[in-house]
């Protein structure tokens, strides 16, 4: 018998029968996620995968990359923008729905509470994050410059 | 190819390594196990298996083997059970967006597949990720009432939960064992060493941030968000949890002002039907049928408990005081003396998947069952359920039918 030229090695036998029963579980569970609108789970869930991997992630990372190449040679500094953003946007990612309005007809109606407040309360969060962080930049700056020795002319 | 992803060296931050995704990896393992064990047990405080009313995943074939009768003790369980599965999940969001970050060079790893055993892996990281993704974003938006995923919440998340569970043992199995010699700074064998040394970027760009400094802004992240939502299942700190959907303010003052899951108005129940003149409460079992009005209950043997009322959302209220009549002695009523049964409770609600509920006879017989006419020492407010609603201690909140105006005692 001959062999095909370019054959993939079986790798960890142990590994196929685990992932095997893995997939088998997961095809139990599956054939009912997908029992009612197949396709849309079936974007939802291969999308979402992909949304992070291939939108979500190179944004942030570009985002970041960007600011660090702005800072030039003050790069130790970034953490004074990077942190109070990285904390603003998780806190918009999660909880978008409130803080973009898209919910707040059925919120109010459903839990007799007024949805206007999320967003002015992300802003300010945002603004005690950012200014919180300015605040420990000018006291760490402060500090730095006490410790120097005095520059002798 | 030093552009393209594809190449190693693209790549270029120096904090990704085998230590970073295993610190990673490790909290991700333990807190993702308590999320499924918690959702296992708040499908089971809905007791499926008592009527297909509780059942919104009905299919469910094996995946309900570990079903049981849902106890009434302690009170808060599913205020616990459900509050540390809502508040854990949006606390690992940091967590599970810095592994997923910490591992992304592989998902370009050339050649796609170096074995058998390796190619099935890659295609189980698909179901891991889009998977735990699926999870994630699913229960997050259900949170916020932003019902924009394709289909009902409950069989979504439930039926995901156990896809992505399936990839998610496969995972740990594989690689715990590496991710805790790399904790504990032993040396590897070659092998593990190679495949791990892919997270290392080979021409790093200088450090902005250490390796600890990065954990920091992810524990940060975690913190701010446990901070920010954790208040939404306490009164006295839920003006701490100022974007979670239930905190900051409640709806109202007074004795009725605590937290409303769905309002009169949302449900569809008007003034009218739950006047004294119009509302009627059937009450059928053993020995026939009674209709009694609010002036006959009220005429019945009243008795107090405080319950509190907690949400599938993940939110709940301290213990309220609710008084009105003991479901079983509202069993007594129709002819069951002593040997308490289940009951089916329908509410005047006319839509929404919970309009009707079955109680286990366990949930009857508990002396702190009740058919709640006041709450804190006033009549029930519309949203609270007026004329009449049912509070069982330790049960979801949807159990907790509102406006009920049918029980029906007898074995389900």
């Amino acid at each position: 018998m001959r062999r095909p030229r370019f054959a993939l090695p079986v790798g960890s036998p142990l590994q196929i029968l685990l992932l095997t029963c893995s997939f088998a579980l997961a095809a139990y569970a599956g054939v009912q996620l997908l029992a009612g609108d197949w396709f849309g789970v079936a974007v939802w869930f291969v999308g979402a995968a992909l949304l992070h991997d291939l939108v979500l992630l190179p944004l942030y990372a570009a985002a970041d990359r960007a600011l660090v190449k702005a800072a030039g040679p003050r790069r130790r500094w970034v953490g004074y923008v990077r942190v109070p953003a990285a904390l603003s946007l998780l806190l918009l990612l999660v909880w978008f729905p409130l803080i973009g309005g898209q919910v707040t007809a059925g919120y109010a109606s459903a839990t007799g509470l007024s949805a206007d407040r999320f967003l002015s309360r992300w802003l300010l969060l945002t603004a005690v994050l950012f200014g919180g962080s300015a605040v420990l930049f000018v006291l760490r700056l402060r500090r730095a410059t006490k410790q120097r020795p005095p520059a002798v002319h | 190819m030093r552009r393209t992803p594809f190449s190693p060296s693209f790549w270029r931050s120096p904090l990704r390594g085998p230590w970073f995704t295993s610190v990673l990896g490790v909290v991700l393992l333990g807190g993702i196990t308590v999320l499924f064990v918690t959702g296992l047990l708040s499908y089971a405080a809905y007791n499926p298996d008592l009527s297909p009313v509780n059942d919104q995943t009905p299919d469910k074939g094996i995946l309900g083997f570990y079903l049981f009768s849902w106890p009434t003790d302690p009170h808060w369980l599913y205020r616990l059970t459900q509050g540390v599965h809502v508040t854990l999940g949006i606390t690992l969001i940091p967590v599970l967006l810095a592994k997923l970050w910490s591992v992304v060079p592989k998902l370009f790893t050339l050649p796609p597949a170096r074995s058998l055993a390796h190619a099935l892996e890659r295609i189980s990281l698909l179901l891991l990720v889009g998977g735990g993704l699926f999870e994630f974003a699913t229960g997050v938006l259900n949170v916020q009432l932003d019902y924009v995923f394709p289909g009902s919440f409950y069989p979504l998340h439930f039926y995901g939960a156990w896809v992505f569970f399936a990839a998610f043992v496969a995972h740990a199995v594989l690689k715990t064992p590496a991710a805790l010699r790399n904790l504990r700074g032993l040396r590897q064998p070659p092998q593990v060493a190679e495949e791990e040394r892919e997270l290392v970027a080979p021409d790093p760009d200088p450090p902005t941030v250490s390796r600890r400094g990065a954990l920091g802004l992810v524990g940060g992240g975690s913190l701010l968000l446990f901070g920010t939502t954790v208040g939404q299942d306490f009164d006295g700190l839920r003006w701490s949890a100022v974007l979670a959907p239930h905190g900051g303010a409640d709806p109202g003052s007074g004795p009725g002002g605590f937290q409303i899951n769905k309002t009169a108005a949302y449900a569809g129940v008007g003034a009218a039907e739950r006047s004294e003149e119009a509302w009627r409460l059937t009450v059928s079992g053993r020995s026939g049928t009674v209709r009694l009005s609010r002036a006959d209950l009220l005429r019945l043997p009243l008795h107090s408990s405080a319950l509190p009322i907690a949400c599938v959302e993940g939110w709940s209220t301290s213990d309220q005081w609710w008084r009105g009549v003991r479901l079983r002695d509202l069993a007594a009523l129709v002819g069951y003396d002593g040997d308490t049964p289940d009951v089916f409770v329908e509410s005047l609600q006319r839509h929404g998947a919970f309009r009707r509920a079955a109680l286990r006879a366990n949930q009857v017989a508990d002396p702190r069952s009740l058919l709640a006419l006041f709450v804190n020492g006033e009549e029930l407010t519309p949203d609270h359920g007026h004329p009449a609603r049912v509070i069982v201690p330790a049960a979801p909140g949807v159990l907790n039918t509102k406006w009920v105006a049918r029980m029906t005692f007898g074995d389900l």
